[in-house]
């Protein structure tokens, strides 16, 4: 199986991933060999076989409703890479 | 000093032969030494000696364990309060976590000392450490080759005994391989034995934490502190943790030992083949019963696992977006522009391909052909497991099909490089437990025996690695220049 550089510049989107255009073809050709890779699992007969998500099988713990969080906000904020009044700050988003 | 084990350390340390700023500094002094190797990414000497000084007082006053005033260091996928946790990606150059991991906090309430934190593998994709954005780690055995990875700074640290255990981080092989590469004892805890708060998510339900030691012995005087229920993590499994160390003695008479055929196939490297072999008939002349089992479903696991770990990978790292910590890049025109520049500026190769590998496999039309029938595939290998080690109690084999490789050499082919991990993947699918031990040397570089076990039976496994490492001495080798 053989994915295009679209393809490629597709999925790259989806996963808003930034790829240098003169790498588009060295990804096309990595992600084409791993999928032939992947297509050996058709040689497995998975019919009535279970998904199996996670090796315990367990259920998601259930906890009571309280907040067990304290307040971090300033800790938190600190780390971010721009910041005002309290706010993130991103690119203007509506005009 | 630095040769002696964990126990030996806090004996000297309880007869006051030296104190534990001593011994912190003698290591600090060591690392400096030799950063040629470039285990470390933050070492954190300032934060050690405090450590250090602290844990004097506690022994001074007998309120001390096992590890008070003990020099280890952390995998830098930990978050640690106030020292860098990169990742080893440029993402997380500048991150300084604002909590502690859970497993940090279990070391420091255990009184250890955290000399720094270990370089890895971007992310811990990778499988020699050569993905890391602070760049390659030399293997103190020979320092023209890998570490392996994605722990590549945890065991060439610990073989060069610049510290005298670490901890890592286990994916699809990311303590066994390294381990093995570089000659030391690594465990890959059940699933859900050690908690994952604070361990930066690569792939959700096959990370799991474990220690790296140049014992048996000292591996499970980790593991004690490392192991146990964490509510902070909903996958922490709710169940006692034993006492790791009490059953180390025990005999091996009796041991079922199952080889699993597809362990010995093509592709492993004759003398590695041989060396596993001795180690096996060590196991025999210890009481240890042999028999050949099967796991039909092996080859299967890589490409299985390429699909579930990718998948989940691109989940996971969604969360790096330049907004609220990590990298951002220069002027975005637009909120697009700057998710996709951040993105795309300061995650490596090898951490883009799987973003892209899982973003395809769960994209639209693509979902139940690849992701639902690697969750399938999975389910068939854990059966295989499960069949397998109800016929015997232990499987053993090999770690790696080589010993380490050259620097460069794998990183222009992603596939060869996941080929790597082809004994150790099988077993994070299943989500059980696996050790690697030093078991020989073809050409001066270590080679790791495999031995994997039902879940939670991690004491047994650290017996049944004591117990050789009583007989043999391969866990005592030393690099050359490193003695």
């Amino acid at each position: 199986m053989s994915l295009t550089t679209d393809e490629v510049k597709k999925i790259a989107y989806l996963a808003r991933l930034g790829i240098d255009e003169t790498d588009i073809d060295a990804y096309a050709n990595d992600l084409s060999n791993m999928l032939d890779l992947m297509t050996q699992m058709g040689e497995a007969n998975t019919e009535n076989v279970k998904p199996m998500a996670h090796p315990m099988d367990q259920m998601q713990r259930l906890r009571p409703d309280v907040a067990t969080e304290e307040n971090q906000r300033e800790h938190f904020q600190a780390l971010a890479p721009q910041v005002e009044a309290g706010l993130y700050l991103v690119p203007k988003v509506l005009d | 000093m630095h040769n002696k084990t964990i126990t030996e350390l806090a004996k000297g340390l309880r007869n006051k032969e030296y104190s534990s700023v001593e011994l912190t500094q003698a290591y600090l002094d060591r690392i400096q030494k030799h950063q040629g190797l470039n285990c470390f990414i933050s070492v954190a000497e300032t934060y050690a000696l405090e450590q250090a000084k602290t844990a004097d007082i506690q022994l001074a006053s007998a309120d001390a364990g096992l590890l008070t005033g003990i020099p280890i260091a952390q995998k830098d996928i930990f978050c640690t309060q106030g020292i860098k946790t990169s990742c080893g990606s440029k993402m997380l150059d500048t991150f300084i976590a604002p909590y502690n991991a859970t497993v940090i906090e279990k070391f420091n309430a255990a009184g250890a000392v955290m000399l720094g934190k270990l370089n890895m593998d971007e992310f811990a994709m990778g499988s020699s450490n050569e993905t890391s954005f602070y760049g390659a780690v030399q293997n103190p055995w020979d320092i023209k080759t890998v570490p392996g990875g994605s722990s590549g700074g945890s065991a060439s640290a610990v073989a060069a005994r610049l510290t005298v255990a670490a901890t890592g981080t286990d994916t699809g092989g990311s303590i066994r391989q390294p381990a093995s590469l570089c000659g030391i004892t690594g465990l890959k805890p059940t699933y859900g034995r050690v908690s994952r708060y604070g361990m930066i998510a690569f792939a959700s339900s096959l990370d799991q934490g474990g220690p790296m030691a140049r014992s048996a012995e000292d591996a499970a005087i980790l593991m004690q502190a490392m192991a146990g229920f964490d509510s902070k993590d909903s996958t922490s499994v709710d169940k006692a943790v034993p006492n790791y160390s009490a059953g180390l003695n025990n005999s091996l008479e009796g041991l079922k030992i199952g080889l699993p055929k597809e362990f010995f196939g093509e592709g492993l490297n004759s003398d590695i083949a041989a060396a596993i072999e001795t180690a096996v008939n060590e196991y025999k002349k210890l009481g240890a019963e042999v028999k050949e089992v099967s796991l039909p479903n092996m080859k299967l696991a890589i490409p299985a696992y390429y699909v579930i770990a990718s998948a989940e990978c691109s989940a996971n790292l969604s969360r790096y977006d330049g907004v609220r910590y990590g990298y951002r890049c220069d002027n975005p025109t637009d909120l697009n522009d700057l998710y996709i520049r951040s993105r795309g500026e300061a995650f490596g190769a090898e951490v883009k391909r799987r973003i892209l590998m899982g973003t395809y496999a769960l994209s639209a039309g693509y979902y139940d052909a690849y992701y639902i029938k690697a969750q399938k595939v999975r389910r068939l290998i854990s059966e295989d497991f499960s069949k397998a080690l109800s016929e015997v109690d232990v499987l053993m084999g090999p770690v790696s099909p080589t010993t380490a490789f050259a620097i460069g050499a794998k990183t222009n082919d992603p596939i060869e490089m996941y080929l790597a991990d082809i004994y150790t993947i099988a077993v994070n699918l299943a989500g059980l437990p696996a050790m690697s031990l030093p078991a020989g040397l073809v050409d001066n570089k270590p080679v790791g025996l495999q031995v994997i076990g039902n879940y939670f039976t991690e004491e047994r496994l650290l017996n049944i690695a004591h117990q050789y490492q009583q007989v043999t001495d391969w866990h005592q080798q030393t690099p050359k220049g490193f003695e």
